[in-house]
């Protein structure tokens, strides 16, 4: 809960045995690292805006887990959460991001002159492109902390910010407290249209408090860039179009990514960011890039092939129905998307989704003819 | 022990220490009227109170008519002893806007105190679900002798089941949305430890929502009784869902007639049923049960949260007073399709609830029919009223199978 720490003090009275949750039928990340003696170093410590242990793991504690799935379990609540509990958060980072150790650095690089290809791929069978992402607004708390008033200061900041872009950015805000029924179908329509989270994992953590209070959708006139104002991260921002140009969406991805930072640059409130952990963002699993490149792609022989998951870890990608995390797929329709955020850059994430996407379009036309895509399944990336 | 506590304790957080070591809570009790309960530390603040006033407009629920900025920047700063914080009261109404026809409460308690911190927005808001009830300056009787009971007895042709349910709070110890683990499983130790010291047809085992075997489950779903975790976001925005299932579970004697659920919405709700319409019984095994847990965790050192104020305290400010809700499910096909169904109820001070409870449609024509008031009349005036309400609806149903005219009776005086 966001003000003060008075409860946490409190809390302090009780024996560690007592307070520490019962982890016994978890699985996420943050159950298999939390021992009762790491809950006993970490509990009577606070960030400066007072974001407790208990505040970090509510959401883990709440949600055990899926046998199948590996959830991470936690959430931050400010920056500097990553700092004060890095007892907890480094062992489910290294966990999460494929043993990133807390020495390693991460590389951030938004130069979309550096993407080989990804101009080709078969609109036949790729039927969209997007990339996402997440910011954060330094000085800031993050949204499972902010009180009412700094998630407002943080709305009335970013929508200053975007409505000095022009060019192809030009566009508009639309809050969600505002939205008339006309803009809300039209949203809808769109695809773009965000609601109030109704997964456990989210509401667990406190983020879709005061819903709809500071929510918004901001799109650029061509609905071709949009930015999510105070969902699950302060921004997410979106580049998306139908077919496959993916070299055109990370352009745009980029270029906008970058205006939009100068601009909270000249407010004097960069994004977080740092050469350990690239950006900041609430859930441990978001950091580094916080990159979601992705495709709608139409794999119905592949996906029925006994090798198509070993292909994806290979390629390192991940499948998703086409409503996103947490769905199925639809006719033969996936979403597919880079699996790693942590350790590499955007270029090298997106180039890996585009090289992987167009491997995979072949083996479809190859299984399309009846023959064999043994020789094509390619070496662990 | 009671006067050498009162000498040397000094502040709340005092007692509740003292409260957890096994001292009681006795001496929380004598202390905690309005001159003595301090508010606790302040709470952080870095924009000013109009910067986090919430955005109400489109909400409807008591918090919401009751929440000026005047009020919210007054006691924004404060805390309890505890550190529970009005942002952290008035969640779920912020959260959950309210429905056009049915008024939610749209805040709740964390612990004792909050309705000493929070009095210049709680009272309002007591005044205006309780029907006028100004906790400032009436006190509410208590009144648990079930042998004060009339007329019992419903005619079984029209009346399934019986059943009297409140709740009750440990004193000492945060409610629901506030409390911590430790807490919770100290309400828990306390609870289950005294309910193993019932006897005869009141003995009964209790099942822990964390140990309970498959088998057990079922059992418990077949019989009605089980609770799982709540999922109306009118409770789970206010916090109390944390940490599920861990300290919750449910007790009932052998006879499956007297039940006790263990940290859901209260610390622990009291249910005595049983099928027919022996409301009677019903009531003398609910006041019987009830004295009889309070005497076994006073013999500890526990005691209910408790004042004359406002009864007994719970949650729920909607559940304050007696937190007595008395009903039956019900066979009402002619009076249910009657015009004057409606206010025939509302002059009764009765509700009408499907027989899924709170929230759902009647299935048929059998109806949940319980009493409107919690806060402002006692236990037995309460029961009375739904024996004398059900009495005249069984009437009225009866005088319309023999095509007699029904009418409408005068509106209920207390």
């Amino acid at each position: 809960m966001p003000f003060g720490n008075t409860h946490n003090n409190f809390k302090l009275n009780f024996k560690v045995e007592e307070e520490y949750p019962d982890l016994t039928k978890h699985n996420n990340h943050m159950a298999k690292v939390l021992t009762k003696d790491m809950y006993a170093k970490l509990r009577d410590k606070q960030t400066p805006s007072g974001f407790t242990l208990d505040d970090v793991i509510q959401t883990g504690v709440d949600n055990p887990g899926h046998p199948f799935i590996m959830t991470v379990g936690c959430v931050a609540g400010d920056e500097e959460s990553y700092e004060i509990f890095k007892d907890l958060l480094d062992p489910i980072i290294s966990d999460r991001h494929s043993g990133y150790k807390p020495t390693d650095k991460h590389k951030t690089d938004l130069n979309f002159e550096n993407l080989k290809g990804g101009d080709d791929l078969d609109p036949n069978y790729v039927l969209s492109s997007r990339v996402r992402t997440g910011r954060s607004i330094k000085g800031y708390t993050l949204p499972p902390h902010n009180s009412r008033g700094e998630r407002r200061a943080v709305e009335k900041l970013s929508v200053e910010a975007l409505n000095t872009l022009d060019g192809e950015f030009k566009g508009k805000y639309y809050p969600l407290n505002k939205m008339t029924d006309a803009e809300q179908e039209q949203l809808i329509a769109d695809h773009f249209l965000f609601d109030k989270p109704v997964s456990p994992l989210l509401l667990g953590a406190g983020m879709a408090r005061d819903w709809p209070d500071a929510r918004g959708i901001w799109h650029n006139d061509a609905k071709s860039f949009l930015v999510w104002v105070n969902e699950e991260d302060h921004l997410r921002v979106i580049s998306m179009e139908k077919g496959g140009n993916m070299k055109e969406v990370f352009r745009r991805f980029c270029v906008g990514l970058k205006r939009i930072e100068e601009t909270f640059k000249k407010h004097n409130h960069g994004f977080m960011w740092n050469e350990h952990l690239g950006y900041v963002l609430t859930c441990p699993s978001n950091l580094g890039t916080g990159l979601r490149g992705g495709v709608h792609v139409k794999l119905p022989k592949l996906s029925t092939h006994p090798k198509f998951e070993e292909i994806l870890t290979r390629l390192r990608l991940q499948k998703r129905g086409t409503g996103g995390v947490d769905t199925a797929s639809v006719g033969g329709v996936f979403d597919i998307s880079n699996a790693d955020r942590l350790g590499s850059s955007e270029v090298a994430q997106v180039q890996m989704v585009v090289d992987g996407v167009k491997l995979m379009v072949e083996m479809e036309k190859k299984l399309e003819k009846g023959e064999a895509i043994d020789g094509m399944i390619p070496a662990q990336k | 022990m009671a006067n050498n506590f009162a000498r040397m304790l000094s502040s709340k957080r005092n007692v509740r220490i003292l409260s957890l070591i096994g001292a009681g809570s006795l001496t929380a009790g004598f202390l905690l009227n309005r001159e003595h309960v301090t508010a606790g530390a302040q709470a952080r603040r870095v924009y000013p109170a109009s910067a986090e006033y919430p955005d109400l407009r489109k909400h409807n629920n008591c918090m919401a008519s009751h929440l000026t900025p005047a009020i919210y920047a007054k006691l924004v700063d404060k805390t309890t002893p505890n550190g529970y914080s009005l942002d952290q009261a008035i969640q779920t109404g912020v959260d959950n806007p309210g429905h056009p026809f049915i008024k939610t409460v749209g805040m709740v308690a964390g612990d004792e105190e909050s309705y000493e911190v929070f009095a210049d927005l709680l009272d309002p808001v007591i005044k205006e679900r309780h029907n006028g009830y100004d906790p400032q300056i009436m006190t509410h009787p208590t009144d648990l002798d079930s042998s004060k009971l009339t007329s019992g007895n419903f005619d079984e042709r029209y009346v399934l089941s019986s059943r009297v349910r409140t709740g009750r709070s440990i004193r000492g110890l945060s409610l629901p949305p506030a409390c911590t683990r430790a807490e919770r499983r100290e309400v828990e130790r306390v609870v289950v430890d005294a309910l193993a010291g019932l006897k005869g047809d009141l003995a009964g085992t209790y099942y822990s929502l964390t140990h309970m075997t498959d088998q057990e489950q079922q059992q418990l779903i077949d019989d009605h009784f089980l609770f799982d975790k709540p999922v109306s976001p009118l409770l789970t925005c206010s916090g109390m869902a944390r940490d599920w299932p861990d300290a919750r579970g449910i007790w009932h004697n052998n006879t499956k007639t007297f039940l006790i659920w263990i940290n859901e919405e209260d610390h622990t709700r009291v249910i005595s049923m049983e099928k027919g319409g022996n409301m009677k019984r019903v009531f003398d095994r609910f006041c019987t049960g009830l004295k009889e847990v309070e005497r076994l965790i006073q013999e500890k050192g526990w005691e209910f949260m408790w004042n004359e104020r406002l009864g007994y305290i719970l949650t729920c400010p909607s559940n304050l007073g007696t937190g007595l809700r008395a009903g039956v499910h019900v066979n009402l096909p002619k009076l249910s399709k009657d015009p004057r169904f409606a206010k025939i109820l509302d002059n009764l001070r009765l509700q009408k609830r499907g027989t899924g409870g709170v929230d759902t449609a009647a299935v048929g024509s059998t109806f949940d029919i319980s009493n409107l008031d919690r806060l402002g009349q006692s236990e037995v005036q309460l029961v009375q009223t739904v024996v004398d309400g059900v009495n005249y609806l069984i009437d009225c149903e009866k005088k319309l199978e023999k095509g007699q005219d029904i009418k409408i009776p005068p509106p209920f005086k207390k």
